[in-house]
């Protein structure tokens, strides 16, 4: 927390450099004698693994970039050709920068499910959670350029059906929609000019989230980490230094993570993957279904459930814009859902909702599972997607009578295990 | 939380009964299961299939479709089929390459054919046809499509290319048109395909001795261009299984100062 600092340099050079760039003393109180409250689960090492996985993707991504050609006519081929084939290890670094991609938005799903399920945007932590919802929507951003880039069926399909969504803009103001998307694509169709931009962005863009990301963690660093009790810090005794206690803890879950990662990368690259995509793109040949990214689907499935292209488009948009809103949508005096029953059951059918969007994302429009068209079953989808945080969280607030909130985090922690529960 | 799991729970299980499907339409059958060297996580490609599949691609599918990825010195290549320089160097030089402007400035003889040199350890098959225009014409109108990465490009995968394969002479069930010019295959969406059933009993003659039957000829094929497709799977294997064990360690290392530094604390 800030103003907490105990650092003493201890050699002439660091006590010169401390007076003129107290960057070690930055570092020492930031990830050396941080107080964290003592009772952060595993659910809170993802933010560990979304700093390690942001560097796998930096690192693979400049060597893969080093390979690729942002040309129409070659970039399939400088990656199935080049990369794959010719490049020593081409082929290691392009799967862990693609199924990295994929464990990319798994944890930060998993981080955000795990704040929205303790508070952690509530007061005072709403600007931590604003600028991650900023970080996400960046990730998003990033990932939908990335995979233009193979320039396979896929890429180039999605690339289209994504930047005609703007064209819905015509029905508001007529040709102004087509203008910005003929601007978007630098022509009359996504071609040589997109990719050469894509490619570009596709570059920048994970810059822009490290320095987000740098906000974020500073945020962070100001009021301190919440914690699966939702109750603030009280004392020394409610906490621990971050190192060792929270590095070591960290670092397990994160070699658990990568393992994880591992098993993809070397024994199921294609997992995540459409075969469409090995396929270089032909404007001619439209694939049978376009589909998204699995961690796009939701989104693509609420975008489809509305006839109406404009209304799904700014369904859709309300959809991410509404995450930045939760702070003041939720108006509960209490954070973690560990004390408010109503609260919980809504959450996890909130997550069930996210996974019955998904599925239907992943399949046609017309498909139809026991009877059920499932076009209607991700209307229901968006219905609660969207009513949860407009009605549910702000009415559930007032209505619910949540559960005694223990004192201090150090009581229940060491005092009595089974009155705080290690577990959720 | 249980919400959560039921939820996923039927998720799975829809998509299971998404399999079972109306086998009397001009929707394309599953693939066929097949069980192939270069399955599950020890899987590796069998040198002889892949010399075989070679040979199948040479003497049977290189009339039609190109290979335009794969270059003879993947041949030699460690985790291919194993030949030597030699071999390949002998294999490549049986193949004419369009040449360079001679020191003439010429890329036709005098009666207007393309100069040719034979091939070399760098060059890339070269393709059956100049242009797409070119294949389309002699295929009907088809393109038949590039094989390079044919086994990833296609859902089911090799299951599915060894099921298009093999999949001819079944009866097209009553009332199904057959269109002019196109073979029944049910295992193709449409079910009317314009590549003509490519394999039959001795298409060729391996030189290993292995009968010649569709069978073994499409296994051959399918190793072949599983490879083609993935031609690192031998590699990416055995480095998985390395850096599974020392993730492995690490990881119980680091619970084990985990577990000694939270010790008091818990």
């Amino acid at each position: 927390m800030a103003g907490h600092s105990t650092y003493v340099p201890r050699t002439a050079f660091s006590r010169w450099l401390d007076e003129r760039l107290p960057i070690i003393r930055m570092m020492n109180d930031s990830f050396t004698t941080f107080p964290t409250p003592r009772n952060l689960n595993f659910w809170y090492t993802f933010g560990g693994i979304l700093t390690f996985m942001l560097v796998v993707q930096i690192v693979t991504g400049i060597v893969l970039a080093m390979h690729y050609v942002p040309n129409a006519g070659l970039a399939f081929n400088s990656v199935e050709g080049r990369i794959m084939r010719e490049v020593n290890y081409g082929w290691l670094i392009r799967y862990i920068h693609s199924n990295g991609a994929s464990m990319f938005f798994l944890a930060v799903y998993i981080h955000m499910f795990r704040g929205l399920y303790y508070g952690s945007y509530k007061a005072p932590r709403e600007v931590i959670w604003i600028l991650g919802v900023f970080i996400y929507l960046l990730m998003m951003a990033t990932a939908f350029f990335g995979y233009v880039l193979p320039w396979g069926q896929m890429s180039f399909w999605g690339a289209t059906v994504i930047t005609s969504l703007f064209s819905a803009i015509d029905q508001v103001v007529p040709h102004l929609g087509t203008a910005i998307t003929q601007w978007l694509w630098g022509g009359f169709a996504v071609d040589d000019a997109t990719l050469n931009r894509f490619f570009s962005l596709h570059y920048l863009l994970p810059f822009v989230i490290t320095g987000v990301v740098g906000l974020h963690v500073w945020a962070l660093h100001v009021p301190g980490n919440n914690n699966p009790l939702g109750i603030d810090v009280k004392g020394p005794q409610d906490t621990l230094p971050f190192h060792p206690y929270y590095t070591v803890k960290d670092a397990f879950y994160l070699a658990l993570f990568v393992i994880f990662f591992a098993a993809f990368v070397f024994y199921a690259p294609n997992f995540f993957g459409n075969p469409d995509n090995y396929t270089q793109a032909n404007p001619l040949v439209t694939p049978t279904d376009i589909v998204p990214e699995w961690y796009l689907l939701p989104f693509y499935a609420m975008l489809r459930s509305i006839p109406q292209k404009l209304i799904g488009v700014l369904v859709l948009v309300a959809s991410l814009v509404t995450l930045l809103f939760i702070p003041w949508l939720d108006t509960s005096k209490v954070r973690s859902c560990r004390f408010r029953p109503m609260m919980k059951q809504l959450f996890w059918l909130f997550a069930a909702d996210c996974v019955l969007l998904g599925y239907c994302g992943a399949q046609t429009v017309d498909a139809v599972r026991f009877g059920i068209p499932l076009l209607w079953l991700a209307r229901i989808g968006t219905a609660y997607y969207l009513a949860f945080f407009w009605v549910l969280m702000p009415l559930v607030g007032w209505l619910e009578r949540p559960k005694k909130v223990p004192d201090s985090i150090a009581k229940p922690v060491t005092g009595n295990k089974s009155a705080a529960g290690v577990k959720a | 939380m249980k919400l959560a799991l039921a939820a996923l729970a039927l998720a799975f299980a829809v998509s299971g009964t998404a399999l079972a499907q109306d086998t009397n339409s001009s929707e394309a059958l599953p693939p066929r299961e097949m069980s192939w060297s270069f399955d599950g996580v020890f899987g590796t490609y069998d040198q002889a299939t892949l010399q075989r599949g070679f040979q199948v691609y040479k003497e049977v599918c290189s009339a039609c479709h190109s290979l335009d990825l794969v270059a003879f010195h993947d041949l030699a290549a460690p985790g291919g089929p194993g030949f030597s320089e030699a071999q390949a160097k002998v294999i490549a030089a049986g193949y004419k390459i369009p040449s360079a402007p001679n020191d003439k400035g010429e890329v036709f003889d005098a009666n207007g054919n393309r100069l040719t040199r034979s091939g070399i350890l760098a060059d890339h098959f070269p393709p059956p046809f100049p242009n797409e225009e070119a294949a389309r014409t002699a295929n009907g109108g088809a393109l038949p499509p590039d094989l390079s990465l044919i086994v990833k490009a296609r859902e089911g995968g090799a299951d599915y290319v060894y099921s298009i394969v093999t999949g001819f002479g079944h009866k097209p069930p009553p009332g199904f048109q057959v269109q002019d010019g196109k073979y029944y295959n049910p295992y193709f969406a449409g079910r009317n395909i314009s590549m003509p059933p490519p394999l039959m009993q001795g298409s060729v003659t391996f030189s290993d001795g292995t009968p010649a039957t569709v069978d073994n000829e499409a296994k051959a094929i399918v190793t072949f261009l599983a490879w083609t497709s993935e031609p690192n799977l031998d590699e990416r294997h055995q480095m998985g299984l390395e850096v599974m064990a020392f993730l492995l360690l690490f990881a119980g290392l680091l619970f084990l100062s985990y577990r000694a530094i939270w010790k008091d604390q818990h």
